[in-house]
């Protein structure tokens, strides 16, 4: 394989990869916050390319406006489902709030078929498609506003987690809520912020992967599960993990169409994933299980 | 618990009761399309008493059955459509080759714990399905493999639904003895303790690796023959029955009936099968409905359908019994 083809799989891997990343911490924050793995995390990401793409099209609001919007909206549902949903059940098993998640990302998907229908749908790329040659591989630009956005997206989650007072009462949720609680911070107000968060996350990614490869109310049962892959490769449960874990994935993927073939991306990517929670059973960054005894 | 799940003889007294239920339903339902509905919902309780077992007793959430019920599957209809061995034999190819592959990914797997475990289950269905997908010489692709026979023995072909039926249902009843004998053994009281605390279970003395393995592999076969059973009926088999989502359902299921309760598996396993049915009719907005159903069940439920029962068994005789007002307040409370 030639430097230019190689460089050309390694980049659409790390936009597909960032989509996933950004995805995975929409897991990760929920999952820090609760313990409980969000099914519904795909239909976040969904619902925010498809409430873009009518925002802009049928609403005619500018690509921006139709952008934040969106996020927005996905965010109020977000919310929506915390406090329907996931508030009332604060005492139950994870197990049980997992289901719970699995019986949103269900209800959430059929709405979105109803709403939208069975067709693919898109947005026109964020500038252009005129595509830039750097070393030998062409980029569009929308693969740079993907990746650059994620990266701007991230280092403010890390801003907020380091800087602000809610980052940091956030952290100590994830940490030790019962300690958390009796420091006077409001858990209750944090499992809300993390949905929020989190569906704004997931909406963001929505946004964004749409002018590259369209996005129908299916999408999200596929979209979740390379998030929440990505957010176990890295480490459940820590943000620069998910980070890593989601754009390793993506890498991944996009090697192994290029030197396998199309059909065996997905066994490939999860064959390694595999391998790597067989030797290191807490991800790559994750820290060791602990047990109480 | 002890009372929902009936201790000593009362337990057998309700096995054969539900033993007679399920045969009696294809009598008063005897249309060819009713039988097919219990026939799935036969198959749908063999994998979810299997699973119960696993997820609800030992603890060890897997999102990766339906891998093994599309091993089950294929293993019968390879055996059968691409060499020509009778039916009988792809069943037992099922049960030898969905326990081999559960061994054989139990092992590692199942040193992971929680969270990372469901994901290993996850990924290791999701290469499964892929193998389906790409190794078309072997199961057909997309298309998937067609005309598998009927099972027979001794010359009794099980080819109309009511005659699969009886199978089924043998095999149903013959699941449920297993669960509740093992549930109520040596081999059920060491699962619990893995379940309540891998690390005290240990310390007794419970070889905690050996019963985790022993139980998840007693799930995939389970599992299996349920796809075996599945493709008799259908007749032929094709990747898109075994996706992510068919793993999810039957999770849904051990947990809308009652974890841990070999009898929430039965409630579960038929309920959820009767409602997808059920919704059916109502064409676009039938998921809408299941999913909306599934998410107030289980607000409304956290326990499962047996865990609101026993709830609601226990404050009727809490109310008939003769106990003091506080006393009764005091637990409707915890």
């Amino acid at each position: 394989m030639q430097f230019d083809q190689l460089l050309q799989f390694i980049v659409s891997g790390i936009t597909s990869g960032s989509i996933y990343a950004l995805i995975a911490l929409g897991f990760t924050l929920i999952y820090n916050s609760t313990q409980v793995i969000n099914f519904a995390q795909g239909e976040f990401v969904m619902l925010g390319g498809l409430s873009a793409v009518s925002l802009h099209s049928v609403l005619d609001l500018p690509l921006p406006a139709a952008f934040l919007l969106a996020v927005g909206i996905v965010t109020i549902v977000g919310i929506l489902f915390e406090r329907v949903a996931i508030h009332p059940l604060r005492n139950s098993s994870i197990i049980t709030l997992i289901i719970v998640t699995v019986g949103a990302s269900i209800l959430l998907k059929n709405i979105a078929m109803i709403l939208w229908g069975r067709d693919s749908l898109t947005l026109p790329a964020f500038s252009g498609d005129k595509p830039v040659e750097i070393l030998g591989a062409y980029i569009t630009p929308q693969t740079l506003w993907v990746i650059g956005l994620t990266t701007i997206a991230v280092l403010l989650l890390q801003v907020f987690y380091k800087r602000t007072i809610v980052g940091k009462a956030m952290k100590a949720c994830s940490i030790n809520q019962n300690a958390a609680k009796l420091m006077g911070i409001n858990t209750s107000r944090i499992v809300l912020l993390s949905f929020a968060m989190s569906a704004a996350f997931g909406a963001m990614a929505g946004v964004l992967i749409t002018p590259i490869s369209m996005i129908s109310y299916s999408a999200g049962g596929f979209l979740g599960l390379k998030g929440f892959a990505g957010a176990v490769l890295g480490g459940l449960g820590n943000p620069i993990g998910a980070v890593v874990g989601g754009v390793l994935l993506g890498v991944l993927e996009s090697l192994s169409i290029g030197f396998i073939s199309s059909g065996y991306k997905d066994a490939v990517a999860f064959l390694i994933l595999l391998l790597v929670l067989f030797f290191k059973p807490s991800g790559i960054l994750g820290s060791r299980v602990k047990e109480k005894v | 618990m002890a009372s929902a799940q009936g201790t000593g003889r009362s337990r057998w007294v309700w096995v054969g009761i539900y033993a007679a239920v399920m045969a009696l339903l294809p009598i008063i339902y005897s249309s060819n399309y009713y039988i097919k509905v219990l026939v799935a919902l036969g198959i749908n309780t063999i994998i979810v008493l299997g699973l119960n077992l696993l997820m609800g007793y030992a603890g060890q959430v897997s999102i990766g059955h339906a891998a093994f019920y599309g091993i089950g599957a294929y293993a019968l209809a390879i055996m059968t459509t691409k060499y020509g061995l009778p039916a009988w034999l792809g069943i037992a190819a099922a049960i030898i080759v969905g326990g081999l592959v559960a061994y054989w990914i139990a092992k590692p797997s199942l040193r992971l714990k929680g969270h990372y475990l469901a994901m290993a289950t996850l990924g290791f269905a999701e290469i499964v399905h892929v193998l389906f997908l790409e190794l078309k010489d072997m199961t057909g692709g997309t298309d998937g493999l067609y005309g598998v026979p009927a099972p027979s023995i001794a010359g009794f072909a099980f080819d109309t639904p009511q005659k699969l039926y009886i199978l089924v249902w043998l095999v149903t009843v013959v699941s449920l003895v297993l669960a509740l004998n093992i549930a109520h053994s040596r081999v059920g009281r060491a699962l619990r303790a893995v379940h309540g605390s891998e690390i005290a279970a240990a310390a007794m003395g419970v070889d905690t690796a050996k019963y985790k393995i022993q139980v998840f592999v007693l799930s995939a076969i389970l599992a299996s023959v349920g796809g075996s059973l599945y493709v008799s009926m259908v007749g032929y088999v094709s990747p898109e029955s075994f996706t992510l989502g068919v793993s999810i359902t039957l999770v849904a299921m051990v947990v809308f009936g009652g974890m841990g309760n070999v009898w929430g598996a039965i409630i579960g396993a038929s309920t959820l099968t009767i409602l997808q049915e059920y919704l059916k009719g109502y064409q676009d907005y039938n998921m809408v409905i299941f999913g909306a159903i599934l998410m107030l069940a289980m607000v409304f439920m956290p326990r499962g359908l047996i865990g609101a029962g026993s709830e609601i068994i226990s404050s009727v005789r809490r109310r008939f019994a003769d106990i003091p007002e506080t006393a009764g307040e005091e637990n409707a409370a915890s």
